[in-house]
């Protein structure tokens, strides 16, 4: 973990990052913000973990806990909002059995995350699966889709270059 | 075969989703597989494009035969290989998958001006952009305009601030450079938190470098040496796009030092958003580029006085920026012939929700909304009522349908109690409860509130317990005149314009659609049959077939009866999800 961090470290240094770069770097890398790692960091750069938590807990990007193998992010933006998104919510958090109040199911399978609009508005509403959006979702694509995700291997992003 | 043959295919976003990779990748295989190398530079290209506005039929393609075009909209890629042998090869388009319906209504009562570039050329090259003019504005104003003839051009065409405030965008330039520091700073917003809103994201995505060369422009008119674009995290596309564009913009001169050797030195670093609405207020923005939480600080002083690091900063929005390089090559004129008199130019809409065309549009200011919904848009979509349009986000307002006349432009919409705002506009219909929406709103501007100041912190919190009270049939009596008390109080003493504008969504909803408040309080009844918990979903018997598909997919388990035999809800069960009504073919539940 220290060899990764002292990477990120060292991008902030000569790249004249910011605090939010540093947890945004580790969020990338680990996939969630460890408690170790934010220590370890503010240790080498003697300013306050109070400081980082203190940033972490103010922007919705950054997780405290770790996700999900499957990432699935539901838009909540007004368009989508208008056409349904409530209604898919609902269905994911119930399908992946995520409990209430958090995002991520026990088995840490799946996170179920909502976004405030992530701009494919016309093509409302949007659910997005490991990085690739679909659009114009109905109950029963969304369907669909949960049981390819939960039988088949996870997609990834394809370069389109 | 010798013909000069150059695909497009529609790569934003929403292409993607539709499919355009897998399409691109469709022509790329069907022309090497007769042997026709496609690539650029040669007679046959193939290439990526920006979005065009019509994301609706996506995947467009446009296919061009020595000079001739012709559209395909909805396209497959298992479509291509048809297309490739009877259009491009033979020489006969596919009539059958040309666009039609509406394609041209949609675009014959725009104004393309920043749009007509993307959807045209490929964003990740930097030489297609200077084919279209790219750069040449850059050149004019380095090395032969001053700053102040640069400042006084853009306030002769009135451009005003793109973002939602639209403030001139001279007189801010302007006013940095009455500032006496050598370090002083611009910043492109490109956060664009506004759900309902993807304008900056498509110009961004289909062509980057029309924002940079505003941002060259509006740093040698202001005197800043350092530029940043603060972009959410939330658009990687454009994210990826943008850096690729900086990039290349600096290995052809454009950033750098010493610019087109005229001794000007200008760079840009992006900085991402960490998923914080408040970070499109640019107090806000620029606390978060410092890497601190992004809380915003009154003003004055303005951040053209003290800015990110307190240094004199210049704050415009990516639309913005993007009209500048059109408005130095075309002159001033130009640009105030399109629009009224106030507001001058074009604006790109965001145009969504339950309308026939959702997409993105280019209008002149002052088209009246009419014409935006009925023939651009094709009209409200299942033959529904048009009963509102939501304009401006959650800072915003509801225009109803009786005032479908009132023109598009920053004055006209003040007026009818919304606004303008960064252009996002949601079509709502006779299903949608205006209560409904306004709580969806605060339940957003409440999430978002960074909680420095009470007004903002408690008072959206209150409103949104009111109005979810009022949806849950819990409404008092004076709570509707609780609502404009506590709104006005939050509007006028909140520190920032997220707080300040928070009620606009209840003050404008209440101004229209008191009558809806009322029956949600005093009948316990939502007219629009949308708040759960005063509706109740029944089956009606007699023209119930037994098909059983509502009781598969009712997630409670709340739906009893026999195959081939009518069907009943148990009402003590029922969630209400509404999953029953969406799957019955026989509109046999009744909902009310």
């Amino acid at each position: 973990m220290e060899k990764k961090l002292t990477g990120i470290l060292t991008r902030y240094r000569e790249n004249e990052g910011n605090l939010v770069s540093i947890l945004q770097d580790i969020e990338e890398e680990f996939g969630y913000l460890r408690e170790d790692a934010i220590m370890w960091i503010s240790e080498q750069l003697d300013i306050p973990p109070a400081k980082f938590f203190g940033i972490a807990t103010f922007y919705a990007q950054f997780h405290l806990k770790p996700k999900g193998k499957n990432v699935i992010t539901a838009c909540c933006g007004t368009a989508c909002h208008v056409k349904g998104s409530e209604r898919l919510i609902n269905s994911l958090v119930k399908e992946l059995n995520i409990p209430d109040g958090e995002d991520t199911s026990e088995d840490l399978n799946y996170t179920v995350e909502k976004v405030n609009c992530v701009g494919a508005c016309s093509i409302a509403p949007v659910i997005i699966v490991n990085k690739i959006v679909h659009g114009k979702v109905t109950s029963d694509k969304l369907r669909k889709e949960l049981k390819t995700l939960k039988e088949g291997p996870t997609k990834e992003y394809t370069d389109y270059i | 075969m010798n013909k000069e043959v150059s695909i497009k295919v529609c790569m934003g976003t929403g292409g993607i989703a539709a499919g355009g990779v897998e399409v691109m990748a469709a022509f790329n295989q069907a022309l090497s597989a007769r042997g026709i190398k496609a690539a650029v530079d040669k007679h046959c290209s193939v290439h990526q494009v920006g979005c065009r506005g019509f994301c609706a039929r996506d995947v467009l393609v446009d296919v061009l035969v020595d000079g001739a075009k012709a559209t395909y909209e909805y396209i497959k890629p298992d479509m291509v290989e048809k297309i490739v042998s009877e259009h491009i090869v033979t020489g006969v388009p596919v009539a059958e998958w040309l666009v039609k319906d509406g394609y041209d209504a949609f675009h014959n009562k725009q104004e393309k001006v920043l749009l007509a570039d993307c959807g045209e050329l490929d964003p990740e090259d930097i030489n297609a952009y200077i084919e279209r003019k790219g750069y040449e504005a850059t050149r004019k104003v380095l090395t032969s305009m001053t700053p102040k003839e640069t400042i006084d051009v853009i306030k002769a065409s009135g451009l005003r601030g793109r973002g939602g405030a639209g403030f001139p965008t001279g007189v801010k330039w302007e006013s940095a450079t009455k500032v006496d520091d050598p370090v002083k700073y611009i910043i492109c917003n490109a956060d664009e938190g506004d759900p309902g809103a993807f304008m900056d994201r498509a110009i961004i995505e289909g062509n980057p470098h029309s924002v940079i060369e505003g941002m060259i422009i509006g740093a040698f008119a202001s005197g800043a040496h350092k530029g940043y674009v603060y972009i959410r995290a939330e658009y990687p596309l454009a994210v990826d796009r943008l850096r690729k564009a900086i990039k290349d913009a600096k290995a052809a001169g454009y950033l750098g030092t010493d610019i087109l050797g005229t001794g000007f030195d200008f760079d840009i670093r992006i900085n991402l958003g960490a998923g914080a609405f408040v970070c499109g207020e640019s107090t806000a923005l620029m606390r978060s580029i410092e890497g601190k939480r992004g809380m915003p600080r009154p003003t004055p002083p303005r951040s053209t006085e003290k800015g990110l690091y307190d240094k004199p900063t210049v704050l415009n929005n990516v639309e913005t920026l993007a009209n500048v390089p059109y408005i130095i090559r075309n002159g001033a004129a130009w640009f105030a012939a399109y629009g009224t008199e106030k507001s001058k130019g074009t604006k790109v809409l965001a145009l969504t929700g339950k309308i026939k065309n959702p997409g993105l549009i280019e209008i002149p200011m002052g088209i009246p909304l009419r014409q935006i919904v009925y023939d651009i848009g094709g009209g409200i979509e299942g033959g529904k009522r048009l009963k509102a349009v939501q304009s401006g986000g959650p800072s915003g307002g509801c225009i109803p349908a009786e005032l479908i006349d009132t023109p598009v432009d920053f004055e006209s919409i003040a007026k009818v109690g919304a606004i303008m705002g960064s252009g996002g506009m949601v079509v709502l219909d006779e299903t949608d409860c205006m209560v409904n929406v306004a709580k969806y709103f605060l339940k957003f501007t409440e999430s978002e509130s960074c909680g420095k100041c009470i007004p903002c912190r408690i008072g959206t919190k209150r409103l949104l317990e009111i109005l979810t009270r009022i949806t849950e049939g819990k409404g008092r009596e004076g709570d509707i005149e609780l609502l404009e008390t506590l709104s006005f109080d939050v509007m006028t003493s909140s520190l920032c314009g997220l707080g300040q504008a928070a009620p606009n969504p209840i003050m404008s909803t209440l101004r229209y659609y008191r009558d809806e408040y009322e029956a949600h309080i005093y009948e316990k009844r939502c007219p629009a049959g949308v708040c759960k918990d005063l509706l109740s979903y029944s089956i009606v018997e007699e023209f119930c077939k037994g098909c059983t598909a509502c009781s598969r997919v009712c997630p409670a388990g709340a739906i009893i009866g026999e195959k081939k035999k009518p069907h009943k809800i148990i009402q003590d069960i029922c969630i209400k999800c509404g999953a029953c009504y969406e799957t019955c073919k026989f509109k046999s539940i009744k909902k009310g």
